[in-house]
């Protein structure tokens, strides 16, 4: 899917990196034992602004889906009618990412399935960023 | 110029707040509505501004009063959800022969300004209390509420306008249409969701949960536009008079499965505006007064990229518990439900979360309740007004129209007596709602 391509900050550098490495790192608060995306300068549960970036297993639940018939951004409307899905992280279900769950038809994504992450690389500037597929896919 | 906002103290937004020290003391009588279109056609006699002003003097004849007794505005000066115009892009030509204009050339055409509108409004002399209700009609009138209740001011118009400007409104508008993304739209907006798709995320996500459909929703879709076409001042009735069906509901275009375009509410220009004021003044008033009971405020906690529907209950019910605490009644007690509509797909988080219409059901519910008599016939009116999807997007017409069901006054009047009614909008977990009730108590 062409994708727009992610402009990294200095607060998200890390997690980009780590996705052109085909690694996912997810901010984590020491203190509240707890991880959380999107970035964010501190915990957005306690403040604690030492938060670390820790790799994650990349595995995860679909929590929910929809189809899109008529997006905003221009790149994908060639690609419609498209799933997305929203995936829970294992590790944090309380972390939500979305995914377009490459391979898997429209409107036959499974609520409940397990997914892996993959790592697409958009066109514009050839970063990645985390997609899923279905485990064992 | 900007005008300040309330601060976070006058919010209501936990539990354990006990009776609104403003219950009873502060009252809403006249209602102006503005005719409305589809779109602005670049008249200066059709614009936000023009509109607002009809709205204004609407208001202030229905309640029978002089426009010198005015002594409070509330505002909400953001006119558009989509894409927009710069504030600082200039007006079309002929705008400022018909209006004066003040610092900032798109006042009056995409935004809301309290000055713009005393300065062409001349006959607003005495107003001394100037606030913005930032993002929403809610915002301004839980604003001029507290407001009201405090003595800040004693007659208070609360004003919200709507534009719509020629071309789609978010689709490959602004950063859509680039094929990088900066900001916070780069954790999920790549996905490419359009709006309604977070609603129908989650609407997915409790059919799954309680074992609904999409297909249920029709009933109260269909019922929505029946309350809106009863309406002269909506735009379905002066636009588009024509009723929809069930069939109609379920072969509607999809936009983000399974939101259908009939789930998406239809941009407009409107304005409306509202007088409060206290019990007393209210007297010589030529409107009923409707008494403001309580009001209520939630905000995300700790959201990720997107909401879900653990929050949104959560978000919901915190609503429900912190209303009925604060106006010292009970789910029992309403007469009807006016929630926002604006998506479809969420309207039963909010009714949910405040357990209309329960047998004892907390969560799960609506769905089925939406299969039973919800007519403004009914024993359960739901949305009587309408709402956005029956009457266009404002935000206001299910505000508006709790104020005339207590008057007994709707163009949609529920048959059962009209005495205690509830209003929000517009997220589940960025809500600020109202109770209404027909007497003080
Ligand atoms: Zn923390």
């Amino acid at each position: 899917m062409p994708k727009q391509s992610p402009v990294p900050t200095e607060l998200d550098q890390p997690f980009y990196d780590a996705c052109n490495e085909d690694r996912l790192v997810v901010q984590h608060c020491g203190p509240c034992n707890r991880f959380q995306f999107p970035p964010r300068m501190m915990c957005a549960r306690c403040g604690n602004p030492g938060l670390t970036w820790r790799q994650v297993s990349g595995r995860g639940r679909i929590k929910s889906r929809v189809v899109v018939y008529d997006s905003p951004v221009s790149t994908l409307v060639p690609e419609q009618p498209f799933n997305v899905a929203t995936i829970a992280l294992d590790e944090e279900p309380d972390v939500i990412m979305l995914s377009h769950l490459p391979g898997v038809p429209v409107d036959q994504v499974p609520i409940g399935a397990a997914v892996e992450v993959i790592f697409e690389t958009t066109p514009a500037t050839g970063q990645k960023v985390p997609e899923w597929r279905l485990a064992g896919s | 110029m900007a005008h300040p906002i309330a601060p976070n103290s006058w919010h209501r937004n936990r539990e354990g707040l006990g009776i609104w020290e403003g219950r009873g003391k502060v009252v809403a009588t006249g209602v102006g509505t503005s005719p409305t279109a589809r779109r602005w056609d670049e008249r200066p006699e059709t614009s936000l501004g023009a509109l607002t002003i009809i709205a204004i003097r609407k208001a202030i004849e229905d309640a029978g009063i002089s426009p010198d007794e005015i002594d409070g505005i509330v505002l909400t000066p953001e006119s558009t959800t989509g894409v927009s115009n710069d504030p600082m892009s200039p007006a079309p030509e002929g705008f400022d022969q018909v209006f004066k204009m003040v610092d900032f050339p798109q006042a009056g055409i995409t935004r809301g300004d309290i000055d713009w509108i005393l300065l062409n409004m001349p006959e607003l002399k005495n107003v001394e209390f100037k606030m913005n209700g930032p993002v929403c009609m809610s915002v301004a009138l839980t604003t001029a509420a507290e407001a009201v209740s405090r003595g800040l001011t004693k007659t208070c118009l609360v004003v919200r306008g709507w534009h719509n400007l020629a071309g789609r409104y978010y689709v490959g508008q602004g950063a859509a249409a680039l094929n990088t993304s900066s900001g916070p739209g780069k954790y999920g907006g790549i996905w490419g969701m359009p709006a309604c798709a977070t609603t129908a995320m989650i609407f997915e996500e409790y059919c799954n949960k309680y074992g609904k459909s999409h297909e249920m929703m029709a009933p109260f879709v269909v019922e929505e536009r029946r309350n809106g076409l009863m309406n002269p001042d909506g735009f379905y009735t002066q636009h588009r008079p024509e009723m929809i069906t069930v069939d109609d509901y379920l072969s509607g275009r999809w936009i983000a499965k399974p939101a259908n375009i009939y789930d998406n509410d239809l941009p407009i220009q409107a304005a409306l505006a509202v007088i409060f004021t206290t019990p007393e003044l209210a007297a010589h008033h030529a409107q009923k007064p409707v008494y403001i009971l309580n009001h209520a405020q939630t905000r995300p906690e700790l959201q990720g990229v997107t909401p879900t529907l653990a929050e949104w209950e959560a978000s919901s019910d915190k609503m429900g518990r912190m209303l009925y605490e604060g106006a010292g009644i009970g789910p029992e007690d309403l007469s009807f439900e006016q929630m926002y509509d604006g998506f479809t797909l969420f309207h039963q988080f909010h009714l949910e979360g405040l357990r209309f219409a329960s047998r004892g059901e907390k969560r799960g519910y609506a769905l089925d309740l939406y299969q039973t008599d919800i007519s403004i016939e009914g024993p359960n009116p739901v949305s009587p007004s309408g709402g956005n999807s029956g009457n266009g997007r404002t935000r206001w017409w299910h505000h508006r129209d709790c104020i005339l069901q207590l008057q007994g006054r709707s163009p949609s009047q529920i048959k059962r007596k009209a005495e205690y009614g509830v209003s929000g909008a517009h997220m589940p977990n960025f809500c600020d709602a109202l109770i209404w009730g027909a007497g003080p108590d």
